[in-house]
């Protein structure tokens, strides 16, 4: 028998040598850093859960109805009549939160170590596209239960597009397809999130890697294994990727699902912060929910939205801040001037700058999830006081500590005192 | 350098657990955003007579204006009823057991009397959670100048009448607002009995808990089984942890 499938397996790479080539280029040659630690799960990780939400999106969409007459009744048929489908449809919904925290920690990862530096800052590019992509699909994706917070959400998030000066209005109306969120926009969306967005990111991802397995693996020491190689041609400091770090990445799964599971099976909706409460009352144009809050993973970005007051009465400037938060992650190789790249050679400044940072984004993250009213109100009046909410302006101080980190950094990762690095990966 | 990894992942560690308390504190915050301070429900999604009780008085009382449209009948087989004693003692809206519960009256017949067109029930408790149906079918008082003579504690100028008033009996809603010591305003109720009705306030609580049991099971039926299902799966991913580790450990043997 095993004759027999050696003899299938020459004849078809007698055919095709180029499926055993990629083999070994990316898995069984591939030389990782063997000091690859705790962080370094959360990129097979984000890879384990595309897959999960393609597959468990093929089988949502099954029985989804993209029709706005039937979509929340769709959902519930899934939840109750589809054998199974309210397994399918948590783990798609636990999935979308799943991915967003490993991707947040898998970027906190590259920031820890240096990984978007020369010669890496392709890989860090088509990463943050990644991201963009995924927020796209986050977005699309939460318009389809078609609950009030779908509903709510899609209409905020448009209309913020409807601020662009002079085009605005006339985008946001070819975005919706029609004057208000409804029936034109929800099959549209379904039809992003089904089939061109996942095209998208799928393509992205395999760049990523490509572009990652041409220059190889950075690691937490931040020196390059390529440039101490042993005499067989091969990185003294890499082990080959498989069996090494596919038999490691096999553990990080199964302790990840572990975590997952707990999620999916005992806290579906995560205390309104995975599935938001009011979205399991249909969606309704007329009636306005009282407060609109997106989903925990883009909350950042909402509150620093809220932050900026209106100019001219017009929520632009918010909105813009929104987007550049976003967009100025893909300047960070050239904004960072350090000579190290891991934060273990590097000085105080970057460590209390990545410190502040991931505080600011937290606490912005929180403030995001609440009404601006949460923390009350100051009791004294100033003439600089356009709004008396502590909140906001606690959002505001952070959305200044937000772009102050990237604005600032070429500066003090410059001045900032280094360590010397070694030449070899430490244990 | 170690030190600063170390560091960083207790940091990690703390900040998961004060976004799991956050978590649970959120929980509790849907609650309580009306004025009225809301009564914890003591449901329990177990007992299967609470659960068929409810199930009563829902089709009994709920189902005429509200529908569970999502909701087929038959699937009520869970609460431990066979298909024959739900066609027997539950079937109202419905000719067949594999319906929907369905409701009676039409959504333009509730809107012109209601003002507003009754909602579906089917996801109610998701939406509102247990402590709210709990406290909200249990505040109703008679307000003389509302359209249907009722008013609600939790659901200020609520549409709905009280329904269940000749379990409960009319009462009356004295609310006052007062100013403490710091200066802060709070609100501050007095309730009084105008009538009695057939079931006495431990009766009607009891009748009130075992409709809201029901209304959370309603919301998402596969919910025990969800949890039990849960159990398994990770008893299941503890056992591959096992093998993945001590095959991890084998592999990484020659790794120096």
């Amino acid at each position: 028998m095993s004759t027999r499938l050696t003899a299938l397996w020459e004849w078809f790479d007698a055919r095709m040598p180029s499926v055993k080539q990629e083999y070994k280029k990316h898995l069984a040659e591939y030389y990782a850093p063997k000091n690859f630690n705790f962080w370094y799960y959360f990129g097979s990780l984000a890879m384990f859960v595309l897959a999960i939400q393609i597959v468990s999106g093929i089988w949502l969409t099954m029985f989804y109805k993209p029709d706005a007459t039937l979509a929340f009744g769709s959902v519930e048929y899934i939840m109750r009549d589809v054998a199974g489908g309210w397994a399918i449809r948590y783990i798609h919904s636990t999935g979308a939160s799943a991915f967003f925290l490993v991707v947040y920690l898998h970027m906190f990862r590259a920031m820890l170590y240096g990984s978007y530096k020369t010669p890496r800052e392709l890989i860090w590019i088509f990463g943050v596209l990644i991201y963009l992509c995924l927020m796209g699909e986050a977005f699309f994706g939460y318009l389809l239960p078609w609950g009030q917070m779908s509903y709510w959400g899609a209409q905020v998030i448009v209309n913020l597009f409807a601020s662009v000066p002079f085009i605005g209005p006339d985008l946001a109306i070819w975005i919706r397809g029609d004057y208000v969120v409804s029936d034109a926009t929800l099959n549209r969306f379904f039809a992003l999130h089904v089939i061109a967005l996942p095209l998208a990111l799928l393509g992205l991802v395999v760049v990523h890697l490509l572009a990652l397995h041409d220059v190889g693996s950075n690691n937490p020491d931040g020196v390059e294994i390529k440039k101490v190689k042993g005499p067989d041609g091969k990185p003294l400091d890499g082990i080959p990727f498989h069996p090494y770090y596919t038999v490691k990445d096999i553990v990080g799964v199964v302790v990840f699902l572990a975590v997952f599971c707990v999620v999916m099976f005992f806290a579906p909706e995560m205390g309104g912060y995975f599935l938001e409460y009011n979205n399991f009352v249909p969606a309704d144009p007329l009636v306005t929910p009282a407060h609109i809050a997106p989903v925990w993973y883009f909350t950042p970005y909402y509150s620093i939205l809220r932050a900026i007051p209106p100019l001219f009465h017009s929520q632009f400037p918010g909105v813009l801040a929104m987007g550049l938060a976003v967009l100025v992650l893909f300047f960070l190789p050239w904004l960072d001037r350090s000579p190290v790249k891991s934060i273990r050679y590097r000085g105080p400044y970057y460590k209390i700058a990545l410190g502040v940072f991931v505080a600011t984004f937290l606490v912005l993250g929180y403030l995001g999830t609440e009404p601006t009213t949460v923390w009350g109100q100051f009791h004294f009046d100033a003439f600089f006081l356009d709004t008396k909410e502590i909140a906001t302006w606690v959002a505001r101080l952070g959305t200044l500590l937000y772009f102050l980190f990237f604005i600032l950094m070429p500066w003090y990762t410059a001045r900032d005192s280094v360590k010397p690095v070694p030449d070899r990966v430490t244990s | 350098m170690t030190m600063t990894i170390a560091f960083l992942k207790r940091l990690l560690v703390a900040l998961l657990a004060a976004l799991l308390a956050a978590l649970a504190l959120a929980g509790a915050a849907r609650a309580s955003e009306a004025g009225y301070r809301l009564d914890p429900a003591p449901i329990d999604p177990n007992d299967l007579v609470s659960l068929q009780s409810g199930a009563r008085t829902f089709v009994n009382y709920c189902l005429n204006c509200h529908g569970a449209q999502f909701m087929r009948y038959n699937r009520l087989q869970d609460l431990g009823l066979t298909e024959q004693e739900i066609k027997d003692n539950l079937l109202f809206t419905a000719e067949k057991v594999g319906e929907t519960m369905k409701v009676a009256m039409s959504t333009a017949d509730g809107k012109a009397w209601f003002g507003v067109a009754p909602p579906d029930l089917t996801v109610i408790a998701r939406a509102r959670g247990a402590d709210w149906l709990y406290t909200y079918l249990r505040t109703f008082y008679r307000d003389a100048k509302t359209a249907s003579g009722w008013n609600n504690a939790v659901f200020p100028n609520v549409g709905m009448p009280h329904v269940l008033w000749r379990l409960q009996g009319e009462r009356e809603l004295k609310i006052e607002t007062v100013k403490d010591k710091a200066g802060h305003e709070h609100m501050e109720y007095s309730w009084s009995e105008l009538s009695k009705g057939s079931q006495s306030v431990i009766e009607y609580d009891r009748t009130v808990r075992d409709l809201v049991n029901f209304l959370v099971y309603l919301g998402e039926p596969v919910a025990e089984s969800r949890k039990r299902i849960g159990v398994i799966v990770l008893f299941v991913l503890a056992i591959l942890f096992v093998f993945a580790y001590w095959m991890k450990r084998e592999f990484w043997k020659d790794v120096h």
